[in-house]
């Protein structure tokens, strides 16, 4: 029960949202909507080949072109040493290559022009000779003693292999597989895929000489961050932080893939700074598919052991994390497999070992945290895929084996084999929440009456945790940078609000939900508070919004933030009032005398008061900043039930119904979680049955486009079913956890249950994603069935 | 993402824009619906020097049943096709294909003539007039000629049609009594090309034998296919599951698959095998006055 | 390369302007008219951010060149809110949360203003295969759905 009115629309109320008015309008402010007096426009020159040397880039017919200005190659920026830069991972990337290119795609020259199109002419007319090199594309390859050395820019370096990583008590976990009753391996592989967000990423950067501020418009999820590495990286050029302006104006999505510093922002920059223009750059989606930036692809080896009875003992994974030609993943520095090791998951596993392998290949860089926090996706779907397999091995319902092993609701806080402290979970109640609505028990007679006509239907289930909301400066942070977030408050005299805060939305609806927030707190109706985001001139500092952390960190700061007002509005209330401080109770929107309740003084009396009418002795004003440093993540969980039908003769998957049953705790704003939900489940379907990226052995990228990138459209997109339960944080002050990701971390192993369930007694045992049409027929025939 | 340069030519007439090929040879393009043009000029695939749009020539739009044929213009759109009751009714082979090309935005511009004129084996139109046996109108400096559909697909991306010829009509010769057809496409996803794709068209006798059978195949080969060993097959015969059975493994046997993207040949020949007993069975249906 | 000129009609006001014959008429709405409501999502026709009404038809702007226009009317975005009376569509938008980042709207709202217009009862089907030719990433199009349908209420009623 929400505990404000609608008119104030604190939490848990479905306030309409705050941003819609312009972009329904069309009147929304994406960086490509930005034009500039005397704007250049940069596009860039891409090299055709996965590894190559450069012997020569001329650059005559180039600059001949009726408008072509420049083309930047990467030894003009090594005159400044801006041709390599540092990645998010402390490894380092090249901005433009000088010696060689290390994947199709990769960035080679940059055209600048006086418009878009001649831009396009321009890189057309650059004509560069390579000789191409023995190209790695297999991470298994590149570990292999005779792979030739990739990173040849590090001196000394002789293999491929970036780091070892490895967590848990592997003498324990080895000796609960030796005594295990039954064991179940699989090797799953995650293939690579591509966020992909309708907008694609670009700048706009505007050095202004005279001043000598720079002033950048970027599509970026941690704007405080990108300005931080820029001052960094550049300052010996003369770029001082004060000096630089990161604006992240409105984003046409961001999952992850807007966290990177993309070469492109950097030889905008550049660009800028040599010219005293604005540039311009925007990537076309081929780019943006090709080169910026990637997520998954993960090799992982997993074992399950456990006893005939269902009780599940132990877990060891070992994982070969394919990372391209350099470490370009958002992960917390401390975690290079970022939080891979929750994938223990819901269950109470005595022991767990986890290796992860991290290796170079001829491939665009990263390891993007896509909408899956740090690498849950990846442990999601190996507990989850061999939970189910333990379950059909052993011939137990795969809901039975989960509610046996889930961690009881009344043993939180737990602590995890592999080291995480869980906040709150009750994992059963969303499992037979979901069971129920689905109606579980008579799904599983049809499919057994389906069967005896040889009619394939499967039902999978995913009962995964979430782990979000990085995070406690003990552990946490981004190239030294703490994962705290902020949020900056005040209130004016005629008490509306503006508020500021570290984050940046991409479309989560934080001008709602934040001020869905101060109105809980304050009791100033939500549509009096304008939230505002992005720009760093202005906003407090924090690490930007990915990894579902901007509810459980700068959600936070907003409560501490508003409290703090709260407490001082309190003050003035009991001088106004005459009354002590102690003798007044807060209900939202007013402070009265105990007993008297006409005695009261409303938050507008008192933000006008905090100018013309404060004590003496106290400050003016009303605001309050908060940085908050969580206390430790939050745990978001959920469990899935996926229903499919698959077609005989094609090898069709259909899903006919996906039940989600999600607990995020206490809930800001039901309408935008539910909406959270539907996208999230979508990109976990999408992954799932859709959407990869491969490579040939040369290197070629094979889904290059949207010819055959396919992201599912409405037609292929299920009518989505939820439902939720409520296990609030019990360390977050709005007991609050955080949900944009939990979808898309659920998901996919849902719906590969379903399928191997549906063909189980065929002799199927896993299929890869994605589960396309093609390697279900090819199941199917080596099972021996057919239309 | 952007083309190369081009000059612009936009007749108002047939034979102005025919008297325009002539004139500017082999290297201009006609732009009719342009959504298979267009996106390969953005990639630089295909950059004509010069471009004859067609689209501002009047009464070129017409759908019209006369002198026994469905006559389909050069400037019909897709969804003109999708929506029209005469089509719906009376050619359900058609309005099953239009449906499945591209999406509905593509399928508001593009024209059901460009379909054919583009000579691309994935396309969907190509199998659906080769089973309805359609003829190509093409008009010329030389005036018009009729092309056989089956005479029409020549190459991978090539037809008949000369440099100086535009493909200005269709006709799809209307369908006896007893006749009923569909098409059936296996695609990745809406707005995919075919993975795989059949098109059956069949008239019954009255005793229910097959007077005559058409059959297409689309994307399993360097043009789009008549499957014409099926047609014989089925010829005179009744349809019974035998039939289709033998029938659906013929016509797997006339395709010819490579292996690509979106599966391996044995994957996409037995997509047609198992399509073109889909198919059959559900053109019959039709023919025996069936939805 | 010469230019042409082109006389269209744009959200009803008519316009001249001389544009290369390559000129794509997403850069000519974005960029010459400064109508930057219209998105740019893909490079290969699939994505439907580009959504525009020529002629009352919901087509791919990217997909045309700006000589194409010459002589037609085209409806864009910015052209729903009549005298500060939004559409059906953007009010159902709007109430059924059919919008996250926004950047998929435009397309969305253009492709079915022409939808609705020829169909005021669409079945749920129906409306998935309308806009199977629009992208969206955020939404999982289930509220876009019930956007759609919410518009269709209000126009049955009346509404426009």
């Amino acid at each position: 029960m929400p505990k404000t009115s609608p008119e104030i629309g604190g939490m848990g109320h479905s306030v309409k949202r705050k941003e819609d008015p312009r972009f329904i309008r069309g009147k929304g402010n994406y960086v490509d909507d930005i034009t500039l007096p005397d704007m250049l426009y940069l596009d860039i020159v891409r090299s055709p080949f996965a590894h190559a040397t450069i012997k020569n880039i001329d650059t005559a017919k180039a600059l001949a072109t009726p408008g072509v200005l420049a083309v930047i190659t990467g030894k003009d920026l090594a005159a400044y040493n801006l041709h390599w830069m540092p990645t998010l991972m402390s490894d380092t990337q090249m901005v433009l290559p000088v010696e060689k290119v290390m994947y199709q795609a990769q960035e080679v020259a940059a055209v600048l022009a006086t418009d878009r199109y001649t831009a396009a002419d321009g890189v057309d007319a650059v004509e560069v000779d390579y000789d191409p090199l023995p190209v790695v594309v297999d991470p298994f390859k590149a570990l292999a003693p005779d792979a030739p050395v990739l990173r040849t820019d590090k001196e000394g370096k002789k293999d491929n292999h970036i780091w070892h990583w490895e967590w848990g008590d592997k003498s324990a976990t080895d000796q609960a597989f030796d005594e295990a009753e039954v064991k179940v391996s699989q090797d799953i592989y995650i293939p690579r895929i591509h966020v992909s967000s309708i907008e694609t990423c670009g700048c706009i950067a505007s050095f202004d000489k005279i001043n000598g501020k720079l002033t950048v418009w970027m599509t970026t999820q941690a704007p405080h961050a990108i300005r931080t590495v820029f001052a960094l990286v550049a300052g010996h050029v003369g770029l001082q932080e004060h000096k630089i302006q990161i604006i992240s104006p409105d984003i046409g999505g961001g999952f992850g893939g807007k966290v990177p510093v993309y070469p492109g922002y950097v030889i905008a920059v550049a660009a800028s700074v040599l010219t005293g223009k604005p540039v311009k750059w925007i990537e076309d989606r081929m780019e943006n598919l090709q080169a910026d930036s990637f997520a998954r692809d993960y090799h992982i080896a997993a074992e399950l052991a456990g006893k005939k009875d269902g009780t599940l003992t132990a877990l060891r994974i070992k994982t070969v994390a394919d990372h391209g030609y350099t470490d370009a993943a958002a992960n917390p520095s401390k975690f290079p497999a970022g939080l891979f090791h929750i994938c223990t998951g819901s269950y109470d596993l005595k022991a767990a070992h986890v290796e992860v392998d991290g290796v170079y290949t001829n491939k665009p860089p990263g390891g993007i945290a896509y909408r899956c926090s740090f690498r849950v996706t990846e442990a999601v779907h190996a507990i989850e895929r061999m939970t189910d397999l333990m379950a059909h091995e052993i011939g137990m319902d795969p809901a039975d084996l989960r509610m046996k092993n889930f961690i009881p609701s009344d043993k939180f806080p737990y602590k995890s084999a592999l080291g995480w402290e869980y906040d709150s979970g009750d994992y059963a109640g969303a499992l037979k929440l979901a069971m129920d609505r689905i109606g579980y028990a008579e799904l599983r007679k049809e499919q057994l009456e389906k069967r005896a006509r040889g009619e394939l239907m499967g039902i999978g289930i995913s009962s995964f945790t979430e782990i979000v909301g990085a995070g406690p400066s003990k552990h946490f942070d981004i190239l030294g940078l703490k994962m705290f977030d902020s949020a900056e408050i005040r209130v004016h005299p005629t008490c509306k609000v503006i508020a500021r805060f570290g984050t940046k939305s991409q479309g989560q609806g934080h001008e709602t939900t934040y001020a869905q927030i101060v109105a809980e707190e304050l009791g100033i109706p939500a549509s009096d508070i304008a939230v505002e985001e992005g720009d760093t001139d202005t906003a407090p500092y924090g690490l930007g919004t990915y990894a579902s952390r901007s509810t459980p960190v700068a959600g936070a700061a907003c409560a501490i933030a508003a409290r703090k007002i709260r407490d001082k509005a309190r003050k003035i209330a009991a001088y106004l009032l005459e009354a002590h401080e102690d003798d007044l109770e807060w209900e939202p929107g007013k402070f009265f005398v105990k007993g008297s309740p006409d005695r009261a003084k409303t938050i507008q009396d008192i933000a006008l008061a905090a100018y013309t009418n404060h004590p003496q002795g106290m400050e003016a004003g009303l605001e309050a900043v908060s940085y908050y440093d969580p206390p430790n993540l939050t745990y978001p969980f959920g469990s899935y039930i996926c229903v499919v039908d698959i077609d005989k003769g094609t090898g069709e998957v259909k899903v006919r119904r996906f039940m989600a049953v999600d607990d995020c705790g206490n809930i800001i704003n039901p309408m935008i979680v539910e909406g959270q939900i539907h996208g999230g489940l979508t990109m976990g379907l999408a992954p799932a049955l859709y959407e990869e990226i491969q490579y040939d052995e040369s290197g070629n990228c094979l889904q290059g486009s949207f010819m055959n990138y396919l992201l599912p459209t409405a037609v292929e997109t299920p009518a989505w079913e939820t439902d939720k339960t409520c296990t609030p944080s019990p360390h977050h002050p709005l007991g609050a956890k955080g949900v944009g990701e939990s979808a898309t971390v659920g998901a996919p192993a849902a719906i590969v249950n379903a399928v191997v369930d549906a063909l189980w007694h065929l002799g199927v045992r896993h299929i890869d994603i994605p589960i396309t049409p093609a390697k279900v027929w090819k199941a199917l025939r080596d099972a021996g069935v057919s239309e | 993402m952007i083309p190369r340069s081009f000059e612009y030519y936009a007749p108002r007439t047939l034979s102005e824009a025919v008297s325009l090929l002539e004139k500017l040879g082999p290297d201009a393009k006609i732009l009719s619906g342009g959504q298979s043009l267009i996106p390969m000029m953005k990639l630089r695939l295909a950059s004509p020097p010069f471009i004859v749009d067609i689209n501002h020539i009047p009464d070129l739009g017409y759908i019209s049943e006369t002198d026994g044929s469905l006559r389909i213009g050069a400037l019909v759109r897709e969804s003109d096709l999708e929506s029209s009751p005469l089509v719906r009714s009376r050619y359900p082979l058609l309005a099953d294909t239009t449906k499945v090309i591209a999406d509905p935005l593509v399928r508001n511009q593009a024209t059901v003539c460009g379909n054919l004129a583009h000579g691309d084996p994935a396309n969907d139109h190509p199998a659906t007039m080769l089973a309805l046996e359609a003829v190509i109108v093409a008009i010329s400096p030389r005036g018009e000629r009729e092309i056989s559909i089956k005479d029409f697909f020549t190459g991978l991306f090539s037809t008949d049609l000369q440099p100086d010829e535009i493909l200005k009509e269709i006709r799809v010769p209307t369908p006896p009594p007893r006749s009923g057809g569909t098409y059936l496409k296996m695609e990745r996803k809406v707005g995919d090309y075919a993975t795989a794709g059949v098109a059956v068209q069949i008239t019954l006798d009255e005793a229910d034998a097959c007077l005559r059978a058409g059959v297409g195949l689309t994307n399993v080969g360097f043009t789009p296919l008549k499957a014409a060993k099926v047609e014989d097959f089925l010829k005179g015969k009744l349809i019974d599951a035998a039939a289709i059975k033998q029938a659906s493994e013929i016509a797997a046997g006339e395709s010819q698959p490579m292996d690509d993207i979106r599966g391996s040949a044995d994957y996409k020949r037995d997509l047609v095998r198992v399509l073109t007993a889909r198919a059959l069975n559900r053109a019959i249906e039709r023919a025996k006055g069936g939805a | 390369m010469a230019k042409i000129e082109i006389n269209v009609k744009i959200n009803g006001a008519e316009h001249r302007a001389e544009v290369e014959p390559r000129m794509l008429l997403v850069h000519f709405l974005r960029e010459s008219l400064r109508l930057t409501g219209t998105h740019i999502g893909c490079d290969t026709s699939h994505c439907g951010a580009c959504t525009v009404l020529v002629d009352g038809r919901a087509v791919k702007s990217c997909t045309m060149f700006a000589a194409q226009v010459e002589g037609r009317e085209i409806l864009t975005v910015e052209g729903l809110e009549q005298d500060g009376k939004l559409h059906p569509l953007q009010e159902g938008f709007f109430q059924e949360h059919g919008l996250q980042c926004g950047y998929c709207t435009p397309g969305m709202l253009m492709t079915g203003v022409a939808f609705l217009a020829q169909n005021t009862s669409p079945t749920e089907d129906e409306i998935r295969h309308a806009i199977s030719g629009n992208l969206c990433r955020c939404t999982g199009y289930v509220n876009i759905v019930k956007a759609y349908q919410h518009a269709a209420a209000q126009l049955r009623e009346g509404g426009v």
